[in-house]
């Protein structure tokens, strides 16, 4: 494996697994959107950063990026406290207005006469090939910050998660930890833009989370599966976009990310929507055997034999347009029985079931006293 | 001549934004044309494969739906109850924004789409594209684009400005009236589509975001009445377009960046200084009757204390700041507007209530 490879594959799962673990956080505090503002906002920060060292040093750059996407994120929640706007109306401000302004930085850095090609673009789209053992270094040290902080204060973050009031009522102090978690949040954000871009970084932090949701009911579990789809798109993409000439990295991460939630919300055991589907067809078809059967025996009440049999359409007439399908069901079951009529009528085994499902649906009393009572 | 058109480009592409900018900001989903911005790249990237040219109908109309196709997704994602709408929308449009920049870096990056263009947009190179009918010259492409769409938007929200106003405030009186509310919002998903489409070219997509969002969410500081806040944000959109493209003629940046920081400034100074709801202003207010209330109490206090033999120590400006812990600055302040209103008289140290201060005690005791 080349000098390079190792240190895009080592890079991309860190940037993953952190942005995927703290993403949960914010997806689970309906906080998603934060991380696009944030993102955008960064631009601006490495702008500056970069104007005032006049060199691309990545611990600067993170650092002008830290300081002003977390200048956002304040921004964000003091016109939020003061103002009657809707969020997304301030995310959208503060997402576009910062990036506006990052742009005229960008464009301003881009004619200063003395900058050599800064190479400043690659942070829209992100490009891992550019990644250097440096900034390995300033990812590896924030990383691992970032995530000793969240195992430390991880019952405090759980609490807050889930239910602030509970937490303030225990005596935690609810907008210092929200301050620190949007602070992680900020730090995670900013480790990727290298990489990912500031424009497809939010995704980064979101899709890993909600993926990891469809699989699990514990937020531990959660945590570490949302790092390790994270950094699994995050190689993914690396590798693709390295092999493929032009395509800058981000959004390739982005797509690999995409089909991960695309796999989760479809087929994953807890709350696949495929399994869903599969469920309701199995209950609808069970419940309209139920019906049928239940219907045969009602009808069967005027004759004094309970397997009299009917023609199927009395039954249609009474709406039951599946009849069919569901009377051949039963017959398999051995439930139902068709005469050399072609009419349908209820076994022996049929009516004490259909006796079974007229007392579950009516009760027993009704059923003894007025058995032919719809 | 030619900055006079890149103005005027920039003003009515603003103006088009504005427009439904302004329900989008009302109706809490301002974030959807963030969503919208970004996928009608791939179905402009989608409808450039298919027909191989930037200018036919059929190209706003596709890269349109795809607009509302992200909506709609978005929406079943929300109701499929696995995603929280935020997260829903942070999903989708990354997806196909992320696609549509493959599609462009793998296969368009020779031609005019590039994914810097699509960011930004290039409101400078907008005048250079110019309609010549029979030889003679129209004025640029893109005056007539965003024009256009402008009378589109215009038409449209004036015809369904009752119905938009209706099922923004009172969905369920508008649902009770017969104006569904479905349509309604795909009504406005689609126009906030067509103008992105439009608009992508000359400002590119995020500052389509800041158009239709910043100036409508200023006005919305700033005034009470739906008319109000279409005209105030109009009238903000238009004044940044030309304060935005000055400064980025004179420093040389990027224009749509630079229209996007002066509607960002702009919100600020109306955060800031909004007749009724700024932050300033409600401070002011604050201090206002903090110290119109002090003041009340002040008059309590010396009544209680006139004419006792207690008078001499406690109707004084020292033992007022000693008892009820005021800041010598409030004390002044307090004194200075009882003075002003007669209802106090200050003599070396000393307060004094006047006839018309007594009147006010009494009744100010009843109500404490």
């Amino acid at each position: 494996m080349s000098y390079t490879l190792t240190i895009v594959i080592l890079g991309t799962i860190l940037l993953g697994s952190v942005a995927g673990a703290l993403g949960c956080f914010a997806v689970l505090r309906k906080q998603s959107l934060l991380g696009d503002a944030i993102a955008h906002a960064a631009l601006p920060g490495i702008c500056i950063a970069f104007l005032i060292t006049g060199a691309k040093h990545s611990t600067m750059l993170v650092l002008g990026a830290i300081i002003v996407g977390w200048l956002g994120a304040i921004i964000l929640s003091i016109v939020t406290q003061q103002t009657t706007l809707k969020k997304d109306a301030i995310l959208g401000i503060i997402l576009s207005v910062f990036f506006g302004f990052g742009l005229v930085l960008l464009t301003y850095i881009q004619r200063l006469a003395t900058s050599q090609k800064s190479g400043l673009n690659q942070y829209l789209f992100g490009s891992a090939s550019t990644l250097l053992k440096a900034d390995l270094w300033v990812m590896g040290v924030l990383g691992s910050i970032v995530v000793i902080m969240m195992i430390l204060f991880w019952k405090e973050f759980k609490l807050i998660s889930f239910d602030t009031a509970y937490a303030s009522s225990l005596g935690y102090r609810v907008k210092t930890l929200e301050t620190v978690l949007t602070m992680l949040i900020v730090v995670a954000i900013v480790i990727g833009l290298q990489t990912v871009g500031v424009v497809l970084m939010s995704a980064l932090v979101i899709a890993p989370a909600v993926a990891a949701r469809q699989w699990t009911d514990r937020l531990s579990v959660m945590v570490i599966l949302a790092g390790f789809f994270g950094s699994i798109s995050g190689v993914m993409g690396a590798l693709l976009s390295s092999f493929f000439y032009q395509i800058p990295t981000g959004p390739v991460i982005v797509v690999v990310m995409s089909i991960i939630v695309i796999i989760s919300l479809f087929l994953s055991p807890l709350r696949g929507i495929v399994w869903e589907k599969v469920r309701q067809y199995r209950n609808r078809k069970l419940i309209y055997q139920k019906k049928s059967l239940y219907q045969l025996w009602l009808l069967a009440q005027n004759h004094d034999d309970l397997t009299y049999a009917h023609s199927i359409t009395t039954l249609e007439a009474l709406g039951f347009h599946w009849a069919l399908a569901s009377l051949q069901q039963l017959v398999q079951k051995g439930l139902v029985y068709k005469n050399k009529q072609g009419h349908w009528g209820l076994t022996q085994q049929g009516v004490t079931e259909a006796q079974r499902v007229a007392v579950a649906w009516r009760g027993e009393e009704l059923v003894k006293e007025r058995p032919d009572y719809d | 001549m030619i900055e006079i058109e890149i103005i005027g480009i920039a003003i009515v592409t603003t103006l088009a934004c504005v427009l439904p900018g302004v329900f989008l900001v009302l109706r809490g989903v301002a974030l959807m044309s963030d969503a919208i911005a970004h996928s009608t790249l791939l179905g402009i990237v989608g409808v450039f494969f298919l027909v191989h040219q930037l200018e036919s109908p059929l190209f706003i109309l596709g890269a349109s739906l795809m607009g509302v196709l992200t909506v709609s997704l978005t929406e079943w994602l929300i109701n499929s109850k696995r995603v929280k709408k935020d997260a829903a929308i942070g999903l989708v449009f990354p997806l196909f924004f992320a696609i549509a920049v493959i599609l462009i870096s793998k296969y368009a990056s020779h031609i005019h789409l590039n994914s810097d263009a699509v960011l930004f947009g290039e409101i400078a190179f907008a005048p250079f594209d110019r309609v010549i009918l029979n030889g003679s010259d129209f004025g640029p492409k893109a005056l007539w684009l965003m024009g256009g769409i402008l009378g589109f938007n215009s038409l449209m929200i004036g015809l369904f400005y009752k119905e938009l106003k209706v099922s923004t405030f009172d969905a369920g009186l508008a649902t009770s009236l017969g104006i569904s509310p479905t349509i309604m919002h795909y009504g406005l998903m689609s126009l906030t589509s067509i103008t992105a489409v439009g608009a992508f070219d000359s400002v590119g997509s995020i500052l389509v975001v800041a158009l239709m969002i910043t100036p409508p969410a200023t006005a919305y500081l700033i005034t009470n009445s739906l008319s109000g806040m279409v005209m105030m944000s109009c009238f903000i959109g238009v004044m940044a377009a030309m304060v935005g493209v000055f400064v980025s003629l004179y420093m040389d940046i990027s224009i749509a960046g630079s229209i996007a920081t002066v509607t960002g400034i702009f919100f600020m100074l109306g955060l800031i200084f909004a007749p009724r709801r700024g932050l300033l202003t409600r401070l002011l207010v604050v201090k206002k009757q903090r110290i119109s209330f002090s003041l009340r109490l002040l008059l309590v206090q010396l009544l209680a204390h006139e004419g006792k033999a207690s008078e001499l120590i406690e109707n004084t400006v020292a033992n007022i700041i000693n008892h009820m812990r005021w800041s010598n600055k409030l004390a002044q302040h307090v004194v200075r507007l009882g003075v002003s209103k007669d209802w106090l008289r200050h003599q070396n140290g000393r307060l004094f209530l006047t006839s018309l201060g007594r009147e006010v005690a009494k009744r100010e005791m009843v109500r404490f």
